[in-house]
């Protein structure tokens, strides 16, 4: 978690998981006794915190500088991230717009699709939904897992999802990495599997590790909010939508109950 | 205006009574509402009918607006989605209440129809209330499977291509119906343009002209409750029932109450949890359609799992959709495959409850099983469920009888507050 986080947003946000974790308790128990998490589980926790703006503009500009080159986010307006991440619409303007777009426009790029499809085998996706369709642990856990592999065109290749047709463009951010396997070998000595233990730093990058952790959380972190711009504004709406409910409940209980005296 | 104007059976007088003489208003609010005498003894389960009714409202209300901004077609139905999501004013409310509404719907009308099923109220003479319900519950699988390609996202996609599919088993005429339906060769434009005018106009209308249906028969025949005794049977000497309250106040109040219980687990999903983990709002519909690319993992949403896994529980593909369709049909012969002397399960013995008891798991089991991959395991799972399922049905008309039945009071059972 950020440091700078202050504790009444943290005490929202813890509030705000158990209520989710109790909504979904509450369906996901009464209705299948088992829960199996879709996305969620196997990967290493982003800890991201979309009420963290200090954290979302960092993210916006990492998005800018090193992710949409290539890809498009065509479903976001750059005149609601001034609003959201409390910026200006001249620094958005000045600062995330490089193609000569206006405030009103989407994120989208300039690369055509038959070029995309020509040097990387496929278009690359746009990114306006991918942390709702992946989850954010997935993306944490990709931008994380490039490592070197000569085999592949890029001479890189990732270990969450293998064959990635994307090269690592935050090598100079990160360093290069290779992946380091535990042999297990057979009793004959000739049929080895391989485990995948972890990574190892070959090329030390321009960030720490620790570094680097925070520039990908910060990143997937404005990934996770382009996918639903309204979330902060849904759950702000929930306390006093469900604040309101509860006095009302009271307020028809009573009603209830002075109605049902009479019945014998 | 003359006194002739105002002259009329129920004896009102000013603007009510103009309207009393040329349209039957008082007389209908006596019939259906301040003068229909319900069982005071209803219990917790006896909310789920009126919750029913006020979903059906969200969704049609809901529904009118997500259409004022929705494009029906392969090449803007997605765009149109996230347009409502982001940019149209608080669209991402009311399509978060018409996506949680469908699931809500389902949870609504399965507690209801259970309810049904243990207070035996299909019974005589409910034979004909139980089919319209049965009829509502059918068309609301088709108004939810329908509705479910309008996003155009993946799983939507697939979800149809996959279930549409199926009608390609029926023998001989598989292959053209399936064109019928789909209006190409595989799920299209064309398909979603048909889809969305089946969910937005056909299916509702279909939807509210059963439930009027099934709201008449019942104020025919009388509400049974969880003693499963006929209240009509004891009436006071001004001919009301006994055991009867108008059903306004008492339950407008009540069914008040449990409205607003219910707003809040409602509110609590729609702006805490609204895909509810990916099952309400699947991880996979968040990519759009790709005909080129099938997600991971194909289930529909978890309300039609229990019959999805039926369907995969079947080697043979034709015998699997018969066993599904079958799974979902069986309901509608309940009222005659019971052959009990009593209605309630308060008054039938440890046979009875035993087979209940054995439906509500193999049916939890088999959405649940319907919901993951289905590994080896997975499938011998679902076909020991699929038969305790269909068994709970066929041997009903012997164990019902067979079962050892408690003596029914005369009246109610009933605690006052």
């Amino acid at each position: 978690m950020l440091t700078n986080t202050n504790t009444l947003i943290m005490q929202a946000v813890n509030l705000h998981q158990r209520m989710k974790s109790l909504a979904k308790l509450i369906v996901i128990c009464a209705f299948f006794g088992t829960a199996v998490q879709a996305n969620e589980g196997t990967f290493e926790k982003a800890n991201n915190d979309v009420s963290n703006k200090a954290s979302l503009q960092r993210g916006a500009r990492n998005f800018v500088n090193y992710c949409s080159g290539c890809h498009s986010a065509k479903y976001v307006r750059f005149n609601r991230l001034a609003v959201d991440l409390d910026l200006t619409d001249d620094q958005v303007t000045q600062n995330l717009i490089f193609n000569g777009g206006k405030i009103t426009d989407t994120m989208v790029n300039n690369m055509s699709e038959a070029d995309a499809v020509a040097w990387f085998g496929k278009a690359p996706p746009d990114l306006s939904l991918i942390a709702r369709a992946r989850s954010t642990d997935y993306l944490y856990a990709f931008l994380k897992s490039f490592y070197l592999d000569p085999s592949r065109p890029t001479g890189m290749n990732n270990m969450v999802l293998a064959g990635a047709a994307m090269p690592n463009v935050l090598w100079e951010l990160q360093g290069v990495q290779k992946a380091v396997y535990e042999g297990e070998g057979g009793a004959d000595g000739k049929s080895v599997e391989k485990h995948f233990k972890g990574f190892e730093l070959v090329t030390k990058g321009k960030l720490s590790p620790e570094e680097y952790d925070e520039f990908v959380r910060d990143t997937v972190n404005f990934l996770d909010y382009i996918g639903e711009p309204k979330q902060l504004e849904r759950r702000a709406l929930g306390f006093r939508v469900i604040g309101f409910l509860l006095l009302l409940f009271l307020l028809v209980y009573a009603l209830k109950q002075e109605y049902w005296k009479d019945v014998k | 205006m003359s006194s002739a104007d105002t002259h009329n059976k129920v004896g009102t007088t000013g603007l009510l009574g103009w309207i009393d003489a040329r349209f039957p208003l008082t007389k209908m609010m006596r019939e259906h509402i301040t003068e229909y005498y319900a069982p005071k003894n209803f219990n917790f389960w006896y909310y789920f009918g009126s919750l029913a009714l006020v979903v059906l409202i969200l969704q049609i209300v809901s529904g009118i607006f997500l259409t004022m901004n929705y494009k029906p077609s392969a090449e803007g139905a997605f765009a149109s989605v996230e347009y409502i999501m982001r940019d149209v004013d608080w669209g991402w409310l009311i399509r978060y209440m018409h996506s949680t509404g469908a699931s809500a719907f389902f949870i609504v009308v399965y507690l209801h129809m259970f309810r049904g099923l243990i207070y035996g109220s299909y019974k005589t003479p409910r034979e004909l209330l139980w089919i319209f319900g049965m009829l509502i519950y059918l068309c609301l699988m088709a108004e939810a499977f329908m509705g479910y390609l309008l996003p155009w996202g993946n799983m939507s996609y697939w979800g149809a291509q996959v279930i549409t599919s199926l009608f390609g088993a029926i023998p001989y005429v598989g292959t053209s119906l399936l064109e019928w339906i789909r209006g190409d060769y595989y799920i299209s434009d064309i398909t979603l343009n048909r889809f969305f005018a089946l969910h937005v106009i056909a299916l509702p209308l279909a939807l509210v002209f059963l439930v009027v249906a099934h709201i008449l028969a019942l104020h025919e025949v009388g509400s049974n409750n969880p003693d499963g005794v006929e209240i009509k049977k004891h009436k006071g000497s001004d001919g009301k029932p006994l055991d009867g309250i108008p059903f306004h106040p008492y339950y407008t109040v009540k069914d008040l109450m449990g409205f607003v219980a219910f707003a809040i687990v409602f509110a609590l999903i729609v702006f805490f949890a609204p895909t509810v983990g990916g099952y309400f709002l699947e991880a996979a519909n968040f990519d759009p359609a790709n005909r080129l690319q099938t997600p991971e993992h194909i289930a529909p949403v978890w309300y039609f799992t229990p019959y999805y896994a039926i369907l995969r529980a079947i080697p043979n593909k034709l015998f699997g959709v018969m066993g599904m369709g079958a799974g979902v049909l069986i309901f509608f012969f309940l009222p005659w495959l019971d052959r009990s002397p009593v209605k309630s399960i308060r008054y039938r013995g440890g046979l009875y409850k035993t087979f209940v008891g054995i439906f509500v798991i193999s049916f939890l089991m088999l959405g649940y099983l319907g919901l993951n991959p289905a590994t080896t395991t997975n499938t011998y799972l679902s076909r020991i469920f699929s038969i305790l399922y269909f068994s709970f049905f066929i041997l009903m008309p012997w164990y019902s009888k067979a079962d050892k039945t408690k003596p029914v009071p005369d009246r109610v059972t009933f605690h006052a507050h």
